[in-house]
């Protein structure tokens, strides 16, 4: 895939996302505010799946936990009173980190399926564990009275401020996304998803390096969590429903896995697509999964690599 | 000490239909290496056509023999169109192809059925209670799928130990290359594999609607379980499945009735009250983090492998 125009699409995206919230007021259509704010959120933890995922080969199936975490770690914070943005991110970080660390300990032993299957384990066992705790609403949901307050600098609560707050964390997290990748700790995690084996036999520690980018991966997307409890101001199990795994990793592979621009947009297509189609027909999921089914049949670079190469390209490339 | 018994039953109940969704589960997972998401979609498709069908005609086994016809014709069919083209790819397409096929078929399940919930009654000739010991009485249409869930395990057991069919089932589950090379007609085989697991999805789902209801999205709850069970049996291995199923079904049902209880003799009665019920939720997924961490290819992995 040409690298300058993977570069040209990442840019345009940009630009239109930071373009988003003149033009919905201007439209008078704040909605989309809300919904583009939705979807850097998802962008994110699509993008920290990616890291483990489309880089690393480990197929993590319990992405939604962390999504969680950080939610929760704002909700239950607030909860108690606690309404200080430093401490309401600091600790889904440390939290998601944390339980990252001890998951991934654990599933990195395994392999293929039943990494999968471990990773699916541990994230049924936070939901259910959510689920039960009554004092946070369990299976209801919390209420978040406020969002997270940085001072008088930045308001969460007004929309715009919001949107340009998550947009911020997107841009820090593909620049970080950027050097990781490009990193020898990257090229490591590359290595290891093309042939762990051959990787172990020069001498480096796989465990180790996967481990590594599993709590990366994790941390990022407990900040997800967070910035996704703000936009809500509600958090409840459904967050880390199994099923929102599986959402995050669709959007990895609509977008084009092992890109970092990639995630970006199969989070927005897939959110676009899920409020778009309600339009249409109330039966709109069983339009959007012949799609999935579709995609993954026919489609291997996903929208990025539809765009970046072009259809000529691409069927000539294929015969 | 009778309520054990009871709570032991009702696990074993539930393991028994966890089996016959495993057992589809292990076999496609071992032999087509293909994760299948939507093998709960079969289960949900069998408990609408017997609802349906039980509602309409008012017999019990017509609604099974619909059940499992309707599941046999859909299964064949998504497997021609679909699944031939999943086998050779890796996990992550296969995850995600078969988790577009769940989103299809809950909504069609709406589409053709409404979206509230089907509600099937407990056939008249098992409705009643038998006493198993003095002043125990137990849901006879229980104890009745424990027997049939037995009976098929039986019944796979001598067609996949005894007869020439199971031989090569078994040996694609061992080396399915090997078998393919030595001249069996694999296409044919992955079908045939293929409608058995679903025919035994389907009958689970089929026994399952009067004991919860008929709804899109009922298969996901149980898919995940019975995910749970072949990983902890052991990919591939039926007999993995069966013991691991048993083992979740009543690990699950004892966990939930004694966890809290066990716990208030620990702690005090509002800290018991909040993690029992916490814990006994997570149990069968500690089980099998502990099972995965302790033997990573399960407790009854195929041989040749």
């Amino acid at each position: 895939m040409p690298r300058s125009r993977r570069v040209v699409v990442t840019l345009v995206a940009l630009a239109a996302l930071l373009a988003v919230p003149a033009l919905s007021l201007t439209a008078g259509q704040p909605f989309y505010i809300d919904l583009f704010t939705r979807i850097m959120v998802f962008a994110i933890a699509a993008l920290s799946l990616d890291l483990i995922l489309g880089y690393g080969g480990m197929v993590s199936f319990g992405h939604a936990a962390y999504l969680g975490i950080g939610a929760y770690a704002v909700g239950m914070l607030s909860f108690h009173g606690i309404g200080n943005g430093f401490v309401h991110f600091g600790v889904a970080i440390l939290a998601s980190a944390l339980t990252a660390l001890v998951i991934g300990f654990i599933s990195l032993r395994t392999s293929g399926v039943h990494f999968i299957m471990i990773t699916l384990a541990f994230a049924q066992m936070l939901y259910f564990l959510a689920e039960s705790l009554n004092l946070y609403g369990g299976d209801d949901g919390l209420n978040i009275a406020r969002a997270s307050s940085f001072g008088g600098s930045i308001d969460l609560g007004d929309p715009v401020e919001r949107y340009y707050f998550v947009f911020l964390w997107l841009l820090a997290f593909l620049y970080l996304g950027h050097r990781l990748v490009h990193s020898r700790f990257g090229l490591l995690l590359q290595g290891v998803k093309s042939n762990e084996r051959r990787m172990a036999a020069i001498g480096f520690p796989t465990l180790r390096y996967k481990l590594a980018g599993f709590v990366i991966a994790g941390t990022v997307c407990g900040v997800a969590g967070a910035l996704y409890a703000n936009a809500l101001l509600f958090v409840s199990p459904s967050i880390m429903h199994w099923t929102r795994s599986g959402e995050i990793m669709m959007m990895v592979i609509l977008g084009g896995m092992a890109t970092l621009t990639g995630p970006v947009l199969g989070a927005a297509l897939y959110l676009i697509l899920e409020s778009v189609l309600p339009r249409a027909t109330e039966h709109w999921q069983a339009i959007l999964g012949p799609i999935l089914v579709l995609v993954v049949l026919f489609s291997k670079s996903g929208l990025l690599g539809l765009l970046a190469d072009g259809v000529k390209r691409r069927s000539g490339a294929r015969a | 000490m009778i309520n054990a018994l009871e709570q032991v039953l009702n696990g074993t109940q539930f393991g028994v239909m966890l089996f016959l969704m495993a057992a589809g589960l292990t076999l496609v997972f071992g032999i087509m290496n293909l994760i299948n998401l939507a093998h709960g979609a079969l289960y949900m498709i069998g408990a609408y056509v017997a609802a349906w069908t039980f509602g309409a005609t008012g017999s019990f086994l017509l609604a099974l023999v619909a059940a499992i016809a309707a599941a046999l014709l859909l299964g064949v069919a998504i497997e021609v169109i679909v699944f031939r083209r999943l086998y050779a790819r890796d996990h992550l397409d296969q995850v995600l192809a078969t988790f577009g096929l769940i989103l299809f078929f809950d909504e069609m399940v709406r589409v053709i059925w409404g979206a509230t919930a089907l509600y099937m009654s407990v056939p008249a000739f098992l409705s009643g209670r038998v006493e198993l010991l003095p002043g125990v009485p137990y849901p006879t249409y229980r104890l009745a799928i424990i027997a049939v869930g037995l009976l098929v395990a039986l019944l796979l057991y001598l067609v996949i130990g005894k007869t020439r069919i199971g031989m090569l089932i078994r040996a694609g589950a061992s080396n399915r290359v090997m078998v393919g090379a030595l001249g069996v007609n694999v296409v044919l085989l992955y079908t045939l594999v293929f409608a058995l697991g679903a025919a035994l999805a389907a009958l689970a789902g089929a026994m399952a609607g009067p004991i919860f209801t008929v709804e899109a999205g009922m298969g996901e709850n149980v898919l995940i379980l019975a995910f749970v069970v072949i990983v902890i049996g052991g990919i591939g291995s039926i007999r993995g499945a069966f013991v691991a199923a048993l083992l979740v079904g009543i690990v699950d049902a004892v966990g939930r009735a004694f966890l809290r209880p066990l716990l208030a003799l620990l702690m005090s009665h509002a800290a018991a009250d909040a993690a029992g019920p916490a814990l006994a939720s997570m149990l069968i997924y500690i089980l099998m983090a502990a099972v995965l961490f302790v033997r990573p290819q399960g407790l009854f992995p195929p041989r040749g492998r």
